[in-house]
């Protein structure tokens, strides 16, 4: 169901010195009822945009819903200046999440993109995290994952802190040892590629959470698409466009046409 | 006075109220069933559509633009048969008015797509001439006052439905096509379609838009939809359905006074899903502190300089 909302911002706080991320904390009750692991909320962001701006729920919290954002360009600067009190015009819950699996679960996150995957970590009995970052000064939010009792597991590109690398390697090494049922990957669309390879490689189930640009957020302007592999009635294989704000964010790797 | 009407009659269809939502931007309808229902609407115009089905061009498919967007969705569409079959019944039973919009990359195409319509229910035929995002056909239909006719006029062979001709404003002298239009028989105009524009990414010099370029709508480009459906007011007598940039009530009316008899909205709906119906409302209250009983009394009533 979507709903527009005015939510109340309740804090909008800079996460790191170091880089534009802001964690944004906004009462809207109809949303954060219900809201599930892995959809978004599509945000206005003020005078001089025309379309609203997709971000995913990081978590709900009561009536709140937790929002991490880097900002990027006009809207996300927006949301940046908002303070304590202010409204929000939200749409959401919007699109196809993330299932929750039993046994072993693996959250892959690279960047920003660490932040939609602590839902379903949560949701999760048994999940565990691995991260990359650039360097050690990008390093955020683990506690977030950690108080939730997720284990963490961080590679940066340079080798500032933890292993020097890429978060597929601590995945790879993960899928060697066995014993997991499924991987839920977000973060740049070249690492999600390799993380969606890898676990076809070991034959273990992938959920991705993709992104594109969005016009309405609803379905209806076909703006939003990727690329996906279907099978019609008869067993033959076609390409479809899919939209990634309701049959995604959130797709089984399998079907994705990674280009 | 009397309660006022909103009402119009549109090319011998009765609208309950003036407010279209316009086609692309509302897809078959579903979409938007949280916010308004399509049978609330005066008419719902459905995604373009064609004989067979059609994938649609490589994203990204959309930039913001000032006041504004650009698209190249590229007519993404299940074809023909399959919004008969799975969309039409569904509207229908909601007792949505339904525009067909319908494109192709040949006249045959047209015809056949128009043919099949004719079949159904659908309320109206809209022609889409005018879609700058697809290589063959579309626009290319558009352009030529020659063609226009020659479209309008074999596709009238095929349909006994209202069929509303979709003009470009990616021309020089908009009435031309227009009155091309009239002549081959056409119904009933909208416009305007969207503008080609372009934007470039600085950092990596690459169009936002996979496909280069695409169609610019929103609020950057009503004035000049308020300047087309005036000129073609004043070219043709044929109803008109004014569209393009539309994002409150004000724009609504200042579309009618203009010269159109009804109004669709679009892109301002992605950023306000409650909108077309604030402008009906928006028009009610309107006509209520003007003491204008039909829509109709507001539809070209410029006074020009
Ligand atoms: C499903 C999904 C989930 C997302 N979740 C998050 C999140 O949790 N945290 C976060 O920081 N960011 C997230 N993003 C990215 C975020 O939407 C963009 O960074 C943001 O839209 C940029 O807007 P802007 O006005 O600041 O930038 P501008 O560059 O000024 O934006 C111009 C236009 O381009 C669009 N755009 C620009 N970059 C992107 C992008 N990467 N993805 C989609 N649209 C873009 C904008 O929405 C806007 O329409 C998500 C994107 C998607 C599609
Ligand atoms: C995403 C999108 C898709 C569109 N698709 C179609 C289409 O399939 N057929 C058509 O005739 N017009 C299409 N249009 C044009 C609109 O119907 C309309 O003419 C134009 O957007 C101007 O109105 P607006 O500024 O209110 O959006 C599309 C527009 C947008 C933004
Ligand atoms: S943003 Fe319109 S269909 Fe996804």
């Amino acid at each position: 169901m979507n709903y527009k909302d005015n939510g109340k911002v309740l804090q909008n706080r800079r996460i790191i010195d170091g880089a534009q991320l802001y964690d944004m904390l906004i009462e809207c009750p109809e949303i954060a009822h219900n809201a599930e692991p892995g959809q978004i909320v599509h945000i206005a962001c003020g005078e001089g945009t025309t379309l609203r701006r997709p971000i995913s729920i990081c978590e709900t919290a009561g009536d709140c819903v937790r929002l991490c954002y880097e900002v990027r360009g006009k809207g996300t600067k927006w949301m940046a200046e908002r303070r304590e009190g202010d409204t929000v015009s939200l749409l959401g819950a919007l699109g196809h999440g993330f299932t929750p699996r039993d046994g072993k679960v693996l959250l892959v996150g690279g960047g920003i993109g660490i932040y939609p995957l602590l839902s379903i970590g949560k949701t999760c009995q048994n999940a565990k995290a691995l991260f990359g970052f650039r360097n050690v000064s990008l390093i955020n939010s683990l506690e977030l994952f950690e108080n939730n009792g997720i284990e963490t597991s961080v590679i940066t590109d340079d080798g500032s802190s933890g292993r020097k690398g890429f978060v597929t390697e601590l995945l790879r090494d993960e899928l060697t040892a066995g014993g997991v049922s499924q991987v839920y990957v977000c973060g740049p669309k070249p690492m999600m590629a390799v993380v969606a390879k890898l676990c076809a490689g070991f034959g273990v189930d992938c959920q991705v959470s993709m992104e594109e640009r969005m016009g309405c957020g609803v379905g209806a302007c076909l703006a939003c698409v990727c690329k996906t592999m279907f099978r019609d009635n008869e067993g033959a294989e076609g390409e479809k466009y899919k939209r990634v704000c309701v049959d995604g964010p959130v797709f089984d790797a399998k079907e994705i046409i990674w280009e | 006075m009397k309660a006022i009407d909103l009402s119009v009659n549109f090319a011998g269809v009765t609208l309950k109220n003036p407010v279209v939502t316009v086609s692309g931007t509302c897809g078959f309808g579903e979409e938007y069933a949280p916010f308004y229902k399509p049978s609330e609407l005066g008419a719902i115009a459905v995604k373009g559509m064609t004989l067979a089905p059609r994938l649609g061009n490589p994203p990204p498919r959309i930039a913001e633009t000032p006041a504004g967007i650009l698209n190249s969705i590229g007519l993404q569409n299940p074809g023909v048969d399959a919004f008969v079959e799975n969309e039409l019944p569904r509207l229908k039973a909601e007792g949505a008015c339904v525009i067909a919009n319908i494109s192709g990359s040949t006249i045959a195409d047209y015809c056949k797509v128009a043919e099949i319509l004719s079949e159904t229910d659908v309320d109206f035929i809209e022609m889409n001439i005018s879609c700058p995002n697809v290589k063959e056909g579309g626009v290319a239909f558009g352009t030529n006052a020659k063609t226009v006719n020659e479209i309008t006029s074999e596709v009238k062979k095929h349909t006994n439905k209202p069929l509303i001709v979709k003009l470009s404003p990616n021309v020089t002298d908009i009435t031309e096509m227009a009155r091309a239009a009239e002549a081959g028989g056409a119904n009933a105009l909208s416009l305007i379609n969207t503008l080609l524009g372009m934007r470039i990414d600085l950092k990596t010099r690459r169009p936002i838009l996979h496909n280069n370029v695409g169609g610019l709508s929103g609020p950057a480009v009503f004035p000049v939809a308020v300047r087309m459906v005036w000129q073609v007011r004043n070219a043709v007598s044929l109803p008109l359905l004014g569209m393009g940039g539309i994002a409150s009530a004000e724009d609504a009316i200042e579309m009618l006074i203009a010269g159109a008899d009804a109004i669709g909205v679009g892109t301002a709906m992605f950023a306000n899903p409650n909108l077309p119906m604030e402008i009906a409302d928006g028009i009610a209250k309107y006509m209520e502190a003007n003491s204008i009983e039909h829509v109709a009394d507001i539809s070209a009533t410029v006074q020009p300089w």
